[in-house]
């Protein structure tokens, strides 16, 4: 079913791989806990915004409590695919999340915790619009060089974290948190000089816009134009695909997989922990860089300091929902999307601010954190005794 | 306003759902607490912004009589009537009903609880709400992927009047406003053209008929505050920064820099200002982190400075609090909106403030919409128009010596009467 969960049926004969053992995690904590901790989130969600809607608690209003409360979701609903707009605008949203939560799930799977996608997004985005600005040149060229540009700019920025954990052991965390900072900074610099900025008398930092020609094409013009979906979805889930490849098929992501469950083990075994360090964190990079080049080929055309917004730590809850695996987050980015798209709309109809979306999101983290809390709350008992941690923790 | 109060607590309980899953979102808790805090305060905000908008008319009504006011009574918020000159000629006016006119606010990703201007333009609509009759409504944004669908969405709502807060929205908001000429726009800090097709070439644009900018030339007061730090200084040393380097906050202090420089000319002193050479300077980098201000206010008293004059929304506040704690080593002088009275908590500290009504230029704006059904020409605020202006001194009055008070009153004069040209 996907690539981390369920253990090739019946063929644990000649090639047994010790590695599954581990990995494997009952059926239940895979598909129950992520959708159980969905529906707790928007219950406890739910009970939040009706224990703050001081003015209808005073009156005693509990009937329009609940009515608001039912207006908010539906226009969250019908927000994110009640229309074509609707559905164009969740392909949107869910494309940056999907290629990040890939990200964050690679370096999960490999044991490493990737807390940086914001800034490797930054940097492939700016490497992106560099190319999107600088050449000249039909489409079928420019796109893939952008993207190839945007990749390379993240692995570059993502791969130097591995090599600081490899080489001086300095934790990840740490250091992907700091250079979130520092790539920030770099680009609130690079914007003011000549080569990046806007020409033109307002001297605010926001670059040049990319050629006409290096926008990436629409999805669904065939619909009707100016819906905003684009091929960037597709690149996504093609990205999708590589990873599942990566991890399933490959020699290097049986490698990376293993040091992810057990480094001792894996040194034991001859392989070499430094490298497959920095090759995570670079590929890892490279995803949060290709990231930023959709987004600014198919979206924002233009670099700001604040184009990455959160899209970086949405990621880890993206890939703390997917489980870490291709199919997984796909869907935990498309429900991502879905909530930023129909948070617009539920603004407007309901009268809910957006912070229920975040509340959502935040409650959503918690209970997949916490998986203990959700079997509690719903009362489901472990089976095969795996607690299913998503990652291996803050110590190693 | 109600959506504000009304989540306040659910984004606490955000921001602990966020720190117990202890995921290392440290951003998330960080964006998401200032808001809590910057709500609670939102009602003191307002109701400061008001009486000051209030007493500042007073004072433009008589043309620069004493700096000091005491809120006038009549809550004439269009006193800014004089910069708007002609907005649709040419076309014969339309007026329209108050209650069918429909004022749409999207912020950028600061959110409408910011303190700033985001806040500021949404106390504007409210001010309309109340003055005209019309209806607001608003989207906030949390990132820049927000901004076009949020504006399309208010076009599908049928607003008559878009406000886009910051200069982050100016290309959305061109390309929105091309294609829906009907639609009136106003921007505030920016301006919003058509690009013609080329948007790294800005020789060609085109002014869009249905977008008004809103800028301010807060140089005018801040040469003012500038003025008046000079006089003020004791040890010949006073500072300022800035959020972030971007023009809307830069004029603030080279209009600060400069009215040291004229003080500096007319008395033969040498007082020195830290935190901006004209060029470049110090600056938090972010316009919510607290603890930067305080950091930076810090570093400036340690190098002789007692004044401060911190252009960076929130971030300020650190100023105000390191002050406070430190009584009678630095004063600060408030930006934006008259701090003295929507920081209660540390009015002490305050000099004076410089005040940029951006709440007046979106009242002024909704008021051309409805006379003439047209947004109008830009909008400058000015210490002549009254978009902008010093604050009383308040507590401190007995402090400025009243030789440096009429000084600054006939600098005023001079600038609104144009004898006087700050640059920006």
């Amino acid at each position: 079913m996907t690539d981390a969960g369920t253990p090739e049926p019946a063929t644990g004969t000649a090639r047994a791989r010790p590695l599954q053992r581990l990995e494997h995690i009952d059926a239940k904590n895979t598909v129950l806990v992520p959708v159980l901790a969905v529906v707790s989130a928007l219950v406890v969600g739910a009970i939040i915004v009706a224990a703050t809607d001081i003015d209808r608690l005073q009156h005693g209003a509990f009937g329009g409590i609940a009515t608001n409360i039912l207006d908010a979701y539906k226009a969250l609903f019908v927000g994110a695919f009640g229309s074509w707009t609707g559905i164009s605008e969740t392909l949107v949203f869910a494309t940056p999340l999907l290629l990040t939560g890939l990200a964050v799930a690679l370096s999960f799977r490999s044991g490493l915790f990737n807390i940086g996608a914001t800034g490797q997004m930054l940097m492939g985005g700016m490497a992106a619009v560099w190319i999107g600005f600088t050449m000249n040149g039909p489409g079928i060229v420019q796109i893939p060089l952008a993207m190839l540009a945007g990749i390379a700019g993240g692995m570059v920025w993502g791969g130097m974290i591995g090599v600081l954990k490899a080489r001086t052991g300095a934790h990840e965390v740490i250091t992907t948190i700091m250079t979130n900072y520092i790539a920030l900074a770099l680009v609130t610099w690079m914007l003011k000089t000549t080569a990046f900025k806007q020409p033109g008398p307002s001297g605010n930092p926001i670059s040049k816009a990319i050629a006409n020609e290096a926008h990436l094409p629409k999805l669904l013009d065939f619909v009707r134009p100016g819906l905003r979906a684009n091929i960037g979805f597709l690149v996504a889930l093609a990205a999708a695909v590589g990873v599942w490849w990566l991890f399933r098929k490959s020699k290097l992501g049986f490698e990376l997989r293993t040091v992810g469950a057990n480094p001792d083990a894996a040194r034991y075994a001859g392989m070499r922990i430094g490298t497959l360090t920095v090759v995570a964190m670079a590929l890892s990079g490279g995803l949060a860089g290709l990231a930023g080049a959709v987004n600014i080929l198919g979206t924002n055309r233009q670099m700001t300091t604040s184009f990455a917004g959160d899209i970086g730590f949405d990621a880890i809850a993206v890939a703390l929902l997917g489980r870490n695996t291709s199919v997984g987050t796909v869907l935990a980015a498309l429900l991502f999307g879905a909530l930023e798209a129909g948070k617009t709309r539920m603004q407007l109809d309901a009268d809910v601010p957006l912070d229920l979306v975040l509340v959502v999101r935040a409650l959503i983290v918690l209970f997949i954190a916490a998986p203990l809390l959700t079997r509690m709350i719903w009362r489901i008992k472990a089976e095969g005794g795996g607690l299913g941690l998503s990652f291996r923790g803050w110590g190693s | 306003m109600r959506k504000s109060k009304r989540f306040s607590a659910l984004t606490l309980v955000a921001g602990l759902a966020i720190t117990a899953a202890a995921c290392g979102s440290d951003s998330k808790s960080s964006s998401t607490s200032p808001a809590t805090t910057a709500a609670a305060a939102t009602t003191a905000a307002a109701t400061a912004t008001t009486a000051a908008t209030g007493g500042a008319t007073a004072t433009t009504a008589k043309t620069g009589g004493s700096a000091t006011t005491t809120g006038g009574s009549a809550t004439t918020t269009g006193g800014s009537t004089g910069a708007t000159t002609g907005g649709s000629t040419g076309t014969t006016p339309t007026s329209l009903d108050g209650s069918k006119v429909l004022a749409c606010e999207v912020t950028d990703t600061g959110g409408v609880n910011d303190k700033g201007f985001n806040q500021n333009a949404h106390e504007g609509i409210l001010d309309a709400e109340k003055e005209y009759g019309i209806k607001g409504d608003l989207l906030e944004s949390k990132s820049a992927s927000d901004y076009a669908p949020n504006l399309t969405a208010f076009i599908a709502k049928k607003c008559t009047l878009i406000v886009s807060v910051g200069f982050l929205l100016a290309p959305d908001t061109a390309t929105v406003a091309k294609a829906n000429p009907t639609t009136q726009f106003a921007i505030v800090d920016s301006d919003a053209n058509d690009d013609n097709g080329t948007p790294n070439d800005t020789t060609d644009d085109k002014n869009l008929p249905n977008v008004r900018a809103l800028t301010f030339s807060t140089e005018q007061p801040s040469y003012l505050a500038g003025y008046l730090a000079a006089g003020m200084t004791k040890t010949g040393k006073v500072a300022t920064y800035g959020g972030i380097n971007i023009p809307s906050v830069t004029s603030f202090m080279s209009g600060y820099l400069e009215g040291v420089n004229k003080y500096n000319t007319v008395h033969g002193t040498k007082v020195t200002v830290l935190g901006w050479d004209g060029k470049d300077g110090s600056f938090a980098g972010n316009f919510e982190n607290l603890d930067d201000g305080k950091n930076l206010t810090q570093g400036f008293a340690d190098e002789g400075a007692d004044i401060v004059f911190p252009v960076a929304g929130p971030v300020g506040l650190g100023s105000s609090a390191y002050a406070k704690e430190n009584a009678g080593k630095i004063r600060v002088i408030g930006v934006d909106v008259d701090q003295y009275l929507s920081n209660s908590n540390e009015q002490s500290v305050y000099l004076t403030s410089v005040i940029k009504k951006i709440d007046a230029s979106v009242v002024d704006t909704v008021k051309n919409v409805i006379q003439t059904g047209k947004v109008g020409a830009d909008y400058v605020g000015t210490l002549k128009n009254g978009g902008l202006d010093l604050a009383p001194y308040h507590d401190q009055e007995k402090d400025v010596p009243t030789a440096l008070q009429d000084e600054i009153t006939q600098l005023k004069k001079d600038i609104i009467d144009g004898k006087i040209t700050v640059t920006p």
